[in-house]
């Protein structure tokens, strides 16, 4: 669709936007023309490094940078990003606290094509978990820039998360964000549709449909994963009574889940999760995955009735 | 080397091993064996040759040293202590839950520790990235590094040693403490990564061997590894496991078992001899 920025894009763009701070050095593997670190690359040629085809190297080897006064960003695809290098990322990164920053491109089911050994679903639920580790998974290409900013301003250890696919801007270009802080983007009294990444656009689309049928949702989007944004959750599990959260990940320990973890402790209410049911993905064109595995509007209006009905 | 240093270096690295017995020996776990091995290598780096200071550890132009196989921290933190960056006295608290002695090394806990290990292989690929940092900053600093030869079994060793080469980073300085032994056995029957110099030789690096308990070797070797332009240096350095205390000398058994009180004090005791003789052999 015209108009439509994938989070990737914005990535590379904000990386060379404020990409002037000396201390900022971008390191890649072999993939910067996919993750767009090659933008940053084309204006700071002496702060990008390429570590090859060896993730859990790259890494470390951004530890090693940040442990002497550098701001890293060191990216792959999330897969390897979070998958591969886990322990490199938990053991050289988050346990030392370093100024480390994971620009992970193509997460979730929306990579398409490339299949489930591409399809990095699980990366909110791993990353989410690991002490010291703050996790970003921006909608669009506003939110995708202030990830960037947010993850440069945090000392310390950030994941961001970005996807392949071009998306629908939800936000004004000039909108502002807080780091830790969601988005109210519709008030509504029935129910919550809480969401992240590529999903807000859905959620958006599904209190429509919802409205249709007399039902008020309110649409939240939870950019920062970790910390969440505790306070909008228990206010949303308050006034509205029940909670649908959308993910494109695993609901397996991931965004949902951290949602859930907030509600079932501090204002227990039903909470329905969207996202993909405890199996891999596979092949195909991103808009067709997204509706075989259940990502959709659709889906997400039906469990808000659900969530509903349980009341 | 004149005499006089060589048996002053020998004193040191002789408390040192004395702190390693006494640390494990009351933390009744941890890992003396590779700790033995690799005491005369730490005493010449830190009592010799690094620009440190006991009394600014973050100094950002100090030269680093990282302990990739960060199960020998009983070493490491004898010889911090030795010294000067914490007391003596704490290293009894290694491994206890009040200490900021971590079974493997912190650097967030440690006064001196440049980098968190643990996990092996991970710190020969963070001191690329210091290494890095001092080229793109121009920085004089040196990183040294201290590996095992065991840890060579992990594939992220060969990923790190494709990059220092490729970065021509000839500011890092790492040594394999070749004693031959794993937890499980000789390395050449667990897993055999030798030809080690070799290996390196063909991704790129300066290449020397030495005998780990030599100081002059040692001397010899650092000295020229910091005359070397463009290739990182690798020194494997041949040693004996358990060095210096008789009863632990070549068994893969002491690995990661720690010597119980009585065990200790015949350690001592053998090292309180030894300390001994260099004071005759100073006379």
């Amino acid at each position: 669709m015209a108009g439509n920025i994938a989070t990737r894009a914005a990535y590379g763009e904000a990386l060379a936007e404020f990409g002037a701070d000396e201390r900022i050095v971008v390191l890649d593997a072999d993939l910067s023309k996919s993750t767009k670190t090659d933008v940053f690359q084309k204006k700071y040629p002496d702060r990008h490094f390429n570590m090859g085809i060896a993730e859990a190297n790259m890494m470390c080897t951004a530890a090693g940078l940040a442990s002497c006064g550098k701001i890293v960003f060191a990216s792959s695809f999330a897969i390897f990003a979070a998958g591969r290098a886990f322990e490199m990322v938990r053991n050289s990164i988050c346990y030392p606290e370093f100024n480390v920053k994971i620009g992970a491109t193509h997460a979730g089911i929306s990579v398409g094509e490339d299949g489930a050994s591409h399809q990095m679903i699980e990366d909110i639920a791993l990353m989410r978990s690991i002490p010291n580790m703050s996790v970003i998974s921006p909608c669009d290409a506003a939110s995708a820039r202030f990830a960037v900013k947010a993850a440069i301003e945090k000392q310390g250890p950030v994941y961001l998360r970005f996807g392949r696919l071009a998306v629908p801007q939800i936000y004004d270009k000039n909108a502002t964000f807080e780091f830790g802080k969601g988005v109210q983007l519709k008030e509504g009294s029935d129910v919550s549709i809480i969401a992240n990444g590529l999903m807000v656009q859905y959620a958006l689309e599904a209190a429509k449909i919802l409205e249709e049928q007399n039902i008020s949702a309110r649409v939240i989007d939870i950019h920062t994963i970790k910390p969440i944004d505790r306070d909008i959750i228990i206010k949303a599990a308050k006034e509205t009574g029940c909670i649908v959260t959308a993910e494109e990940h695993t609901v397996v320990g991931g965004f949902g889940s951290a949602v859930a973890e907030v509600v079932c402790s501090e204002y227990p209410v039903p909470v329905k999760m969207v996202g993909i049911e405890d199996q891999f993905g596979k092949s195909g064109n991103p808009y067709e995955l997204l509706e075989l595995y259940g990502l959709t509007a659709k889906n997400i209006a039906a469990k808000a009735i659900e969530a509903m009905q349980m009341l | 080397m004149e005499q006089k240093e060589i048996l002053s270096l020998k004193r040191t690295a002789t408390n040192i091993r004395k702190g390693i017995l006494k640390a494990t020996c009351s933390a009744g776990s941890g890992h003396p064996g590779g700790s033995l091995s690799i005491t005369d290598i730490m005493t010449y780096l830190y009592f010799k040759e690094m620009n440190i200071d006991p009394k600014d550890p973050q100094n950002p132009d100090r030269d680093r040293f990282i302990m990739s196989k960060g199960h020998c921290a009983p070493v490491l933190y004898s010889t911090l202590a030795e010294r000067g960056f914490f007391p003596k006295e704490d290293l009894i608290t290694l491994r206890k839950t009040s200490s900021y002695l971590e079974g493997h090394p912190n650097m967030k806990s440690t006064p001196g520790v440049d980098m968190s290990t643990g996990s092996l292989a991970q710190g020969l690929s963070t001191a690329i990235g210091m290494a890095l940092a001092g080229k793109i900053d121009n920085k004089n600093y040196r990183v040294f590094v201290g590996m095992g030869d065991g840890e060579l079994e992990e594939g992220l060793v060969w990923e790190a040693a494709m990059a220092a080469a490729h970065y021509k980073l000839d500011n890092l300085i790492c040594f394999v403490d070749y004693n031959g032994l794993q937890i499980d056995g000789k390395i050449t029957e667990v897993m055999n990564p030798e030809p080690i110099a070799d290996k390196f030789i063909a991704f790129g690096w300066y290449v020397q061997s030495i005998d780990a308990h030599d100081f002059e070797q040692i001397e010899k070797a650092v000295e020229n590894a910091k005359k070397q332009k463009g290739k990182p240096n690798m020194i494997v350095a041949h040693s004996t496991k358990g060095k210096g205390v008789s009863f632990m000398e070549n068994q893969a058994g002491w690995h990661g078992v720690a010597p119980k009180p009585d065990e200790c004090e015949r350690g001592l005791a053998e090292l309180d001899a030894y300390l001994a003789s260099l004071d005759k052999e100073e006379q």
